[in-house]
């Protein structure tokens, strides 16, 4: 990177870059507390209900100051959660309509403001509030600025040391502006809140119930963490707009979500996703010249259905490979099964007539020729003829079918003739039923039908 | 606020549709589009469907931006109506999709779902949107109209198109009413008697998609979900009956289209999208407080007069006992209270105390009767210690109907109590 690069980068990306960090970095850790009580939405409504505290406190007070503004989204966030409330309780309407009714009007309530007094106030626009303004924070210091300063050598009795940390923050910390320091406090004060009271949080939200017989109240709980969001959304609002907002509050922790199960680990692996949604989002947005906020959003969503798709644990293709090796497993137990029963009467089949037998799927054709390859069954002429490998599982599985065909005859009270297709089923469960397992030295040695039953 | 004064003849003729052919086109148009959103929102609202009604409005900026995209590399104008709301249709059914797709295939649940397609659909959108600002094609500077609404840049055309659409899909909701009402209020009984939830869910979601394009426009893809939502809720306080919520819904979506675009027409700087919501919210914040049946304030008076009925309760209860030699304990009752007793004429003060007058005493009785019945009936049915009883006692006394009444008396004669037998399970041994 040529110096000039590395300059403009200074410049112009470096705190926009910081911003979309630590806004990701601070809604993305809270998140995983939102997705896991089931109220992403909550933090939807109160990034869009911000709104008219935000344009009413500045109307009230004709200043910018982020005390203000925060006093004023804050009061707006604290109404939304309490008609929610009282709209659910009085109006006997589900929930989600509930917030629907209250974060729309607000959010209209605020859209009129800016409009109506779009003259006056300039730097609000309703564009930017939902997709953020990343590109004003731009730095004024530059490196070139350093060196002429440096010849202030004779400031008297100063020592050097000292003059060069002023003309430092002269120079460099004090034209950052005061949303990136904003944001860093933000998400200092959101990991904190997040350590300090880690265990507190994790029982709230898990078990609402359990939470106050241990004396911590899910109530008081569930409002700190309702007032964090709103921190955290009025903090990135400006730079980052509610759209990110909305994206970093729910699919960083939704993604680790579908990579773990352990909440120490999801929140650490949702910081992560967080990091990388920010920073290859904000470089793919410089790159081709777009918007960095929806191209951060779109990011977080492509890491969604990326992970949705690959996870190891949760993922679709996981799951299918499961899904398919089971179906292998039962389709093999029921190739030796079938051989058993026709061993036992002294019968023989092809593989094709096993196939008819069997309903001629490709499974189960698929399933014979792997038997036959790891040696269960042998080929004689046409007929498959089970090995002793082959016959002891056969009759492992046989076992397991006449068994449960008993239970279900003498404990669950099924007519004989009905138990069959279910013995199907549960044949191919791991154990045997209860009553075998709970009495091992019960002598049982034929079904209901009078089959014998294969010995262990 | 007085930026522009507004005569009075200029309002009357607006509101009167004597305005231009636009105003009164887009007025017209709204009003139609706000009907027809407060009949569907009625069955999106009863089928629990309101945020996925959202996450859908906002996964059309995405269609808006690329159909545009698409339409003007093909060498198209890309401002047609008819082109932004099919990309707008498509990219929205697809939002919907994903939710589905979200909910089956990985656990996350509904709300993480809706809020995942809303920002990530949204956010794809505004990436369109600043590729369409950063082409050399300056056609596109409009197309962030559709994110706020506005009803300014709109053709007598489009109000057409959009006040048609509102007619039809009108329409189709009232034809498929019953259908509609089965599947939102028991979806196994609709299994069961054979229809298919899953076409009636379709055709639902197909008018809440129509309802959300041809509103772009006019309201903006942020606060059309308000239609769907608003006007439903606000008739919930109104009415339990369907046909009733329809109606009303109906009503309060037409009159918030109506004001929300003359409003907007008479003013400069008043963005009709907003205006229509909170032109809705009012309404709804209205029906809140005054709502006959689920009102705040009539709930509130509710709870009043029951309190009120209960404490005159105890104040009977009390005296009668006092009567049959129960040891007076505690004051019977506030003054205010015993006044508003006495003026019902139940009370009549004498001697600086309260006596019972005869209705009074027959009163205090009944509720004596009650208690005692229920007292025994918990002892006796719910094996409750009868040390145990009395608190709950306390409560459910007045609640009793006549008929639970008689239904007591019967269930405990079965088991040959009477309660005139009672050997006066309550402080005193008071006879019944």
């Amino acid at each position: 990177m040529s110096s000039s690069a590395f300059q403009t980068f200074l410049i112009l990306d470096l705190l926009a870059l910081l911003a979309a960090i630590f806004a990701a970095l601070s809604c993305g850790l809270l998140g995983n507390f939102l997705v896991l009580r089931k109220q992403s939405l909550m933090g939807d409504a109160i990034s869009h209900a911000v709104l008219p505290g935000l344009v009413g406190a500045f109307l009230i007070t004709q200043s910018r100051s982020p005390g203000i503004m925060f006093v004023g989204a804050a009061a707006s966030a604290l109404v939304t959660v309490m008609l929610v409330e009282l709209i659910k309780r009085l109006g006997k309407v589900e929930p989600g309509a509930a917030m629907g009714v209250v974060f729309s009007i607000l959010f209209a309530l605020g859209v009129y403001l800016l409009e109506n007094n779009a003259a006056r106030s300039v730097d609000l626009d309703a564009d930017c509030v939902l997709h953020g303004n990343l590109q004003n924070l731009f730095w004024t210091a530059t490196p070139s600025s350093w060196s002429p300063l440096l010849d202030v050598q004779s400031i008297q009795g100063m020592p050097r040391a000292a003059i060069e940390l002023l003309v430092f923050r002269d120079r460099f910390i004090a034209p950052v502006p005061y949303q990136i320091w904003t944001l860093f406090g933000t998400t200092i004060a959101v990991v904190l809140f997040i350590t300090v009271l880690f265990k507190e949080l994790r029982i709230a939200s898990f078990d609402a119930g359990i939470s106050t017989v241990q004396g911590i109240n899910a109530g008081v709980m569930h409002m700190a963490l309702m007032t964090f969001v709103a921190i955290a959304a009025v903090a990135s609002f400006e730079a980052v707009g509610s759209i990110l907002v909305i994206a970093m509050l729910i699919a960083p922790a939704a993604t680790a979500r579908l990579l773990t199960d352990r909440l120490i680990t999801q929140i650490i692996v949702s910081a992560v996703i967080a990091l990388v949604t920010a920073i290859s989002g904000y470089a793919l947005a410089s790159f081709m010249g777009v918007n960095a906020a929806g191209m951060m959003a779109s990011i977080s969503g492509a890491l969604l259905v990326f992970v949705m798709i690959a996870s190891p644990s949760h993922g679709i293709i996981t799951k299918a490979q499961n899904q398919r090796r089971l179906g292998n497993l039962v389709a093999m137990e029921d190739v030796l099964g079938s051989l058993y029963r026709l061993w036992e009467t002294d019968e023989r089949t092809t593989r094709a007539g096993l196939l008819t037998a069997s309903g001629n799927s490709g499974r189960m054709g698929k399933a014979i020729d792997r038997a036959i390859a790891s040696g269960l069954i042998t080929v004689q002429g046409s007929d498959l003829t089970l090995t002793e490998t082959g016959l002891s599982q056969g009759a492992a599985v046989i076992r397991k079918h006449r068994l449960w065909e008993g239970y279900l005859v003498d404990e669950a009270g099924i007519s004989p003739d009905h138990v069959h297709d279910t013995a199907e089923h549960l044949e191919h469960l791991l154990d045997p039923p209860p009553s075998v397992i709970d009495d091992q030295s019960a002598d049982i040695h034929t079904d209901p039908h009078g089959k014998p039953i294969p010995p262990k | 606020m007085n930026d522009l004064p507004v005569s009075f003849n200029e309002i009357l003729e607006t509101l009167t549709l004597r305005g231009g052919v636009n105003t009164n086109a887009v007025i017209i148009g709204t009003t139609l589009l706000g009907i027809a959103a407060g009949v569907i929102g009625s069955f999106a609202l009863l089928r629990k469907r309101s945020l996925t009604a959202d996450a859908l409005s906002h996964a059309t900026l995405p269609g808006i931006a690329g159909a545009f995209l698409i339409a003007t590399a093909l060498g198209y104008s890309g401002r047609s109506m008819p082109l932004l709301m099919l990309g707008a249709a498509i990219t929205g059914v697809l939002g919907v999709a994903c939710i589905h797709l979200i909910l089956h295939h990985s656990r996350l649940k509904e709300d993480a779902a809706i809020g995942l397609v809303l920002s990530v659909f949204f956010g794809i959108g505004i990436v369109l949107l600043s590729l369409v600002q950063n082409s050399k094609n300056g056609g596109g500077a409009g197309l962030n109209h559709y994110i706020y609404g506005q009803t300014a840049a709109m053709t007598h055309k489009d109000a057409q198109l959009m006040g048609a659409i509102g007619v039809v899909a009108s329409l189709i909701a009232i034809v498929m009413l019953k259908e509609f009402m089965v599947v939102c209020f028991n979806e196994t009984f609709a299994r069961a008697t054979g229809l298919r939830v899953w076409l009636i869910d379709s055709i639902m979601l197909g008018l809440v998609v129509l309802i959300t394009v041809s509103g772009l426009q006019a309201v903006g893809i942020i606060l059309i979900v308000a239609m769907l939502i608003i006007p439903p809720a606000a008739a919930r306080f109104w009415t339990d009956r369907l046909w009733r919520l329809v109606l009303i819904s109906a009503f309060i979506g037409g009159l918030s289209g109506y004001a929300g675009a003359s409003i907007s027409a008479l003013m400069p700087r008043k963005p009709a999208g907003a205006v229509i919501v909170l032109v809705a919210g009012a309404v709804f914040l209205v029906s809140m407080l005054i709502a006959p049946t689920r009102g705040i304030i009539a709930d509130s008076m509710r709870r009043l007069r029951l309190r009120a009925r209960i404490a005159i309760d105890h104040v009977l209860e009390e005296l009668y006992e006092r009567e049959h030699g129960a040891t007076a304990g505690h004051p019977i009752g506030s003054p205010v209270l015993l006044r508003l007793i006495a003026l019902r004429g139940w009370i009549t003060k004498s001697d600086r105390a309260y006596t019972l007058t005869p209705a009074g005493r027959t009163q205090g009785q009944r509720i004596h009767r009650n208690h005692l019945l229920w007292e025994q009936y918990l002892v006796s049915y719910a094996d409750i210690a009868p040390t145990h009883v009395d608190w709950s006692v306390d409560q459910v006394e007045h609640v009793l109907t006549d008929e639970l009444i008689s239904e007591l008396e019967a269930a405990l004669s079965k088991r040959g109590i009477t309660v005139d037998q009672l050997p006066g399970t309550r402080k005193n041994g008071t006879p019944a």
